[in-house]
């Protein structure tokens, strides 16, 4: 006789489930994580598991000044993460919040080193961030003009544009390098301090972080319950079903990317004129593709962002510090992070299907 | 005067990775799996030959290598790396039906981070006054020419000067073109990327065809890396020294229209576009350069662009890029 | 005489999808040489049951056996090992290959892939049948026809000699229909066996030996073909006796609502879609449109509702509360119709008109599936709302209503209408189109896909919506429908108006000869 095959798992799609399932799993899938990095950790370094994870929870919250840094890391993703979850929702890819959150800080770097001697600070501080808002918005509009009139691949776009906006950062930086043939810009404005934002309550990140707390509020509140938010979602299902409603699918696309290229250019401003008060071409440090993650984790829902950027930030931090204690390289973090993000997109299919095994047919018979 | 005798090497040699990466990328693609995890399955490609090389190097104690373990041990190493990187991948996106724009990203983050982490670990093993690890004794292998390219003039020096490793990246080319074009497992990957539920229905294995050209398209990737390293670089790492040349690999896949054999000469475009700045007489504007490096991405934009605005139907990216499939779906 | 072989014997087989069951312990057998039609309503689990036999879908339980030995189908190729082709009425092609690598998709030939020699053989085929395709010719520059051909040209390039035709002809005028028939007892001469799926009983009579009859996704019985009639088949299909006449009472006092006159639009690619196309809606009045798939009703409705490009001519809209009657000093009318051309949704509503639109794709035009009922009842409401927030309190009202009305079967007004049975999704549609109180009602293929209760819902709706005094025009493509429920028919052929008939007076043959007729070598 011939041998039966025949397929072993059966898969289907799930039914809806109910939240706190679906957050079982996630939270499951995070634990997982932590305890797989855990076990790499100890392989790597010798150590228990559990003085990782202490040391892991020391460098992200250990000292005030580290809770300072961590939530200072944690505006500048969270951030970065709202300017483009409007584009995401509208099923627009951008993966050039990069380029759009530096374009932004060279348009802050370039008013306060012209500028920085000719107009009032207030003034100043106001071009800087208008100029801000206008470079990111250009780099938002740019793809989502061709996207929107020609169907140009927005992914491929906005990607060559991240590197368009490197080369013209490391352009002006020569420009302006101090001193002549360092290739660095320095501290910009150190002695006269114009074009920097106030420090309020005597503590330098709280304006960047409170800027970025209204700021979630205010995205909730625009894609929840604005015209606009209820546009972008409807176009994000079908542009033709948009149409047929009468929204304008086009200037729909224009308008939100410029909208997230703009919040993008102002957080690239709060990078250099709230805190960083300098211009590298390194300055986002890969936090523009981060927020792709950080955005699409929390399904696209800005109260979700707070918690999946803090989950990023902590294990940035806290790998961090693990690599200092016990003199590992500093990647180390990446690889964590890369850890955990593969279990949390795995755990994905466990909320959206269901598997079976299938029972053998023949003792059935 | 233009130097066309010593810029065309170089740009060759700056094209080999990319040549690499954008083959792998293509074979991926046309499968419908859009991974943009190849800047980090790059670095990891590269790291493994570096791991395997080193230990064999140590193990070797001074003593002269053994040819063929010295090419075959980072060799093998490097694919084993990438081929894992693009198991992880294809696990999540094909199997789990993750998001391939999140996996690959998260790919990326992980491969650069796994990449600097060990190249951090070897620098601090081998006690290294400078932040690299220095492979010399592999990397005469691999950089090997032919003896007797340098008496042959300028046709020497243009196309008789390389390691065996960019003679091999255009062999793969060819192949991958060959095959994508001309054969039946060639028509039916090209299929499963343009519609998979007509594949399905034809009898085609969807998931093992998957599998397979984002696997073996992530091993060919994976080589770009090993061969910035061992023959570019004549055996050095250092971290990040290999930079974003894995998205312009990516670049170069739009450039070329989903063209391996195009990807040859456009390779080398590239390439040349990159280091073009060092030919370019600037004078004291230093700045200038920064700006020349800008040019294959402005060039891979304008492509990008005038491919759409074309609108032919040939041209087109794989039709179902970017998504999962799922039989069952109803 | 012979006792009767089995081609296919399919025994016990149950499929679920999630907490669905598609089928339910079916035992169907097709005998060698035979046609069997396969009858059931949309939704009956006719195509899952065959999609078990070509290998897409795998069975949760029982057991499949072709001639007579037990097999397991669990892909596509399996399916052609046992001798298994199936069309399926979404064809399965690559759009940008050619009819050849189409055809030899999939087979694993000994040596290399020789395209010349495919071409060949893929000619000869044609031949035999009279097929007109050319190998080399692209997907994508193929007719519906074409494509379908190109479909079956490839079960029989694989010598399949078990065929199943899911819906083959839904695609075809009758003209083509009948060949497609010729062609099909051609192939039983050949000794082929053939399933063929269909809810139209007129193609069942015609075509096929034996019926085989699913409900709800159980197996009914099987009957001879020339021991049934419509009323019969119709009985076993429904379950009950069910009358099979719409009520289609006269119009009261039509006056002109739309008028079309001379509408030309092309495609992004420069194709004439509609040519010179004029007619007019009366307010009062089913305005029917028929045609072979594609000859324009999907450009003609969205052209007129702005979401069409019109090149040239002009469609203008009478409204209601106008006297067009009136003159001013001169003599001169004092209105004049508003014309619609170059309008987009927006600027039509804006304009005051109610025009409502149940499109062809559901889903993918009319609705948002990922939203619950409220966020759909919003498509149409989006702008009302202060300042820059939307209202959601009118749409979710209107959604409970339509809910209730209608009986709509979800579990809340929040519950994504993706996930919902294809009659309740239009139900949604149809309800929230008519609850614009529109002028012009405007509907495509509304009942494709429906079981026939709720077809006849939306048949009753779009006459009540008629006899308020609504302009109605329905695209359809079963053409008895469109014969007992329009007043007047337009038939479009190659995006020309071939006709303008009534509704009441005219005979299917005619409509089809219509159907397949260019003005231009015409009637006249």
């Amino acid at each position: 006789m011939e041998k039966q095959k025949q397929p072993l798992l059966s898969i289907a799609k799930r039914e809806a489930l109910p939240w706190y399932k679906n957050w079982l799993i996630r939270g499951g899938a995070i634990l997982l994580a932590l305890v797989f990095c855990g076990i790499i950790t100890m392989l790597l370094t010798g150590l228990n598991p559990v003085e990782v994870f202490r040391t892991l929870f020391y460098g992200a919250f250990g000292t005030n000044r580290k809770i300072w840094v961590t939530a200072q890391n944690l505006a500048i993703l969270l951030g970065i993460s709202l300017a483009v979850t409007p584009a995401f929702k509208m099923r627009f890819w951008n993966i050039g919040a990069e380029g759009q959150v530096l374009i932004g800080s060279l348009a802050c770097a370039a008013c306060m080193i012209t500028l920085g001697d000719k107009v009032p600070n207030g003034l100043l501080i106001l071009i800087s961030l208008l100029a801000s808002l206008l470079a990111g918005a250009l780099w938002g509009f740019l793809p989502a003009f061709f996207k929107a009139h020609w169907e140009t691949n927005e992914t491929l776009f906005t990607l060559m544009m991240n590197y368009i906006a490197m080369q013209l950062a490391a352009y002006f930086i020569i420009v302006w390098e101090v001193p002549k043939g360092s290739g660095k810009i320095g501290v910009i404005n150190q002695s006269t301090n114009a074009g920097w934002l106030p420090v309020i309550g005597g503590q330098r990140y709280l304006l960047t972080i409170l800027v970025i707390a209204i700021l979630t509020g205010v995205m909730y509140i625009y894609l929840q319950y604005s015209k606009h938010g209820y546009e972008i979602s409807v176009v994000g299902e079908s542009h033709r079903t948009a149409s047929y409603a009468g929204i304008k699918v086009n200037r729909v696309i224009i308008r939100t990317m410029v909208l997230s290229g703009a919040i993008c250019g102002m957080v690239g401003m709060l990078l250099v004129s709230a805190t960083d008060h300098t211009l590298t071409t390194t300055l986002v440090d890969g936090r523009g593709f981060t927020a792709v993650m950080v955005s699409w984790l929390a399904k696209f829902n800005p109260i979700g962002m707070i918690f999946t950027s803090l989950l990023l930030v902590v294990l940035e931090r806290g790998a961090t510090e693990i690599s200092s204690v016990f003199s590992l390289n500093h990647s180390f973090a990446d690889i964590l992070t890369g850890i955990i993000l593969f279990f949390i997109i795995g755990s994905d299919f466990f909320v959206n299907y269901t598997v079976h095994f299938r029972k053998n047919r023949k003792e059935g018979k | 005067m233009f130097d066309i005798v010593s810029f065309i090497p170089r740009a060759v040699m700056q094209g080999t990775p990319l040549l690499f990466g954008s083959t792998g990328e293509i074979l991926t693609e046309k499968s419908g799996n859009l991974n943009l995890g190849i800047p980090g399955i790059m670095y990891v490609g590269a790291i493994s030959g570096v791991i395997g090389s080193f230990f064999y190097e140590q193990s070797a104690a001074g003593q002269p290598l053994n040819g063929f373990l010295a090419i075959a041990i980072p060799m093998v190493c490097s694919l084993l790396g990438s081929l894992l990187m693009g198991l992880i991948y294809c696990f999540l996106t094909v199997t789990l039906r993750a998001n391939q724009n999140v996996t690959g990203l998260a790919m990326t983050t992980f491969g650069v981070g796994f990449g600097n982490f060990f190249g951090g670990s070897l620098i601090k093993l081998a006690n290294a006054d400078v932040p690299s690890v220095a492979l010399p004794a592999t990397s005469a292998f691999f950089s090997k020419h032919l003896p007797f390219a340098a008496n042959l003039g300028w046709f020497g020096k243009i196309f008789l000067n390389y390691g065996f490793l960019a003679y091999l990246a255009v062999i793969i080319a060819l192949l991958a073109s060959y095959m994508l074009n001309r054969t039946r497992p060639g028509l039916h990957l090209r299929s499963v990327g343009e519609s998979p539920a007509t594949a399905d229905a034809a009898g085609i294995n969807v998931t093992a065809y998957k599998y397979i050209a984002t696997c073996v398209g992530s091993m060919i990737a994976g080589l770009g890396g090993l061969y910035y390293v061992m023959d570019y670089a004549c055996g050095v790492w250092s971290n990040n020294a290999f930079g974003d040349r894995g998205w312009l690999a990516i670049a170069l896949v739009i450039f070329t229209i989903w063209r391996p054999n195009v990807s040859i000469l456009a390779s080398m475009l590239f390439g040349g576009l990159y280091i073009l700045y060092l030919y370019i007489p600037t004078g004291s504007h230093m700045e200038v350069k920064e700006l020349y490096k800008m040019l294959p991405y402005v060039i891979t934009l304008v492509v990008l662009i005038i491919v759409s605005l074309r609108k032919k139907r040939e041209d087109q990216p794989p039709a179902s890029l970017g998504l999962s499939y799922f039989r069952e779906e109803r | 005489m012979e006792p009767v072989k089995n081609a296919i014997r399919m025994e016990n087989i149950t499929k679920r999808f999630g907490s669905v069951v598609a089928n339910n312990g079916i035992n169907l057998a097709l005998h060698e040489g035979e046609i069997l039609s396969l009858l059931g309503e949309n939704g009956s689990g006719k195509t899952t049951l065959m999609n078990m036999l070509s290998g897409i879908y795998y069975p949760d339980e029982g057991q499949i056996y072709v001639h007579d030995k037990p097999v397991t189908i669990a892909s596509p190729k399996d399916a052609f090992d046992n001798g298994i082709g199936m069309i399926h009425q979404h064809f399965k092609l690559v759009d940008v290959f050619t009819a050849t690598e189409n055809i030899v998709l999939g087979l694993e030939e000994e040596g290399r892939l020789d395209l010349k020699k495919a071409g060949q053989k893929v000619k000869e085929i044609c031949e035999k049948y009279g097929f007109d395709i050319q190998p080399n010719q692209k997907i994508y520059d193929m007719s519906v026809s074409q494509k379908q051909t190109v479909e079956i040209v490839k079960v029989l390039y694989r010598g399949a000699d078990i065929l199943i035709l899911d819906e083959p002809t839904a695609v075809l005028t009758p003209q083509e229909t009948d060949k497609l028939f010729a062609i099909m007892r051609n192939m039983q001469r050949d000794g082929k066996s053939l399933i063929i799926i269909t809810h139209k009983l007129h193609e069942v009579l015609d075509v096929s030996d034996r019926v085989a009859i699913l409900r709800k996704g159980e197996y009914i019985g099987d009957v001879a073909t020339k021991d049934a009639n419509q009323q019969s088949l119709t009985d076993m299909m429904v379950g009950r006796s069910v009358s099979l006449n719409i009520d289609r009472p006269l119009p009261v006092n039509p006056t002109p609502r739309l008028v079309l006159e001379h509408v030309t639009a092309y495609d992004e690619l420069g194709v004439k879609r509609l040519d010179d196309v004029s007619f007019t809606a009366n307010a009062g009045e089913i305005l029917g449109i028929a045609g072979v798939a594609g000859s324009g009703q999907k450009e003609l409705l969205e052209s007129i509702a702005g979401l069409y490009p019109v090149k040239e001519g002009k469609i203008l809209y009478y409204d209601p509360d106008v006297d067009y009657a009136e003159t001013d000093e001169s003599g001169q009318p004092k209105h004049q119709p508003q014309s619609l051309v170059g309008m987009d949704p927006m600027d039509i509503r804006k304009a005051g008109i109610a025009m409502s639109f149940v499109p062809e794709d559901r889903l993918g035009m009319g609705l948002v599936g990922t939203m619950g009922m409220t966020g759909n009842m919003m498509l149409r409401s989006w702008r009302k709302g202060k300042g820059i927030f939307v209202d959601t309190k009118g749409p979710e009202a209107l959604a409970n209503r339509i809910w209730k009305e209608l009986e709509v079967v979800t579990p809340s007004t929040k519950f994504p209408v993706r996930r919902m049975s294809g009659g309740n999704v239009q139900k949604v549609l149809v309800g929230r189109e008519i609850a614009q109180e529109p002028a012009v009602l405007m509907t495509a293929y509304a009942v494709r896909g429906l079981d026939i209760n709720t077809s006849y819902t939306i048949y009753n709706l779009l006459t009540e919506q008629k006899m308020k005094g609504r302009a109605v025009v329905y695209v359809g493509e079963d053409l008895d429908v469109l014969l007992e429920l329009c007043d007047r028919i337009v038939v479009l052929c190659g995006g020309q108006v071939s006709g303008v008939v009534d509704g009441r007076a005219i005979t299917k043959e005619e409509v089809g000869l219509l159907m397949t007729q260019h003005r231009k070598e015409g009637a006249e």
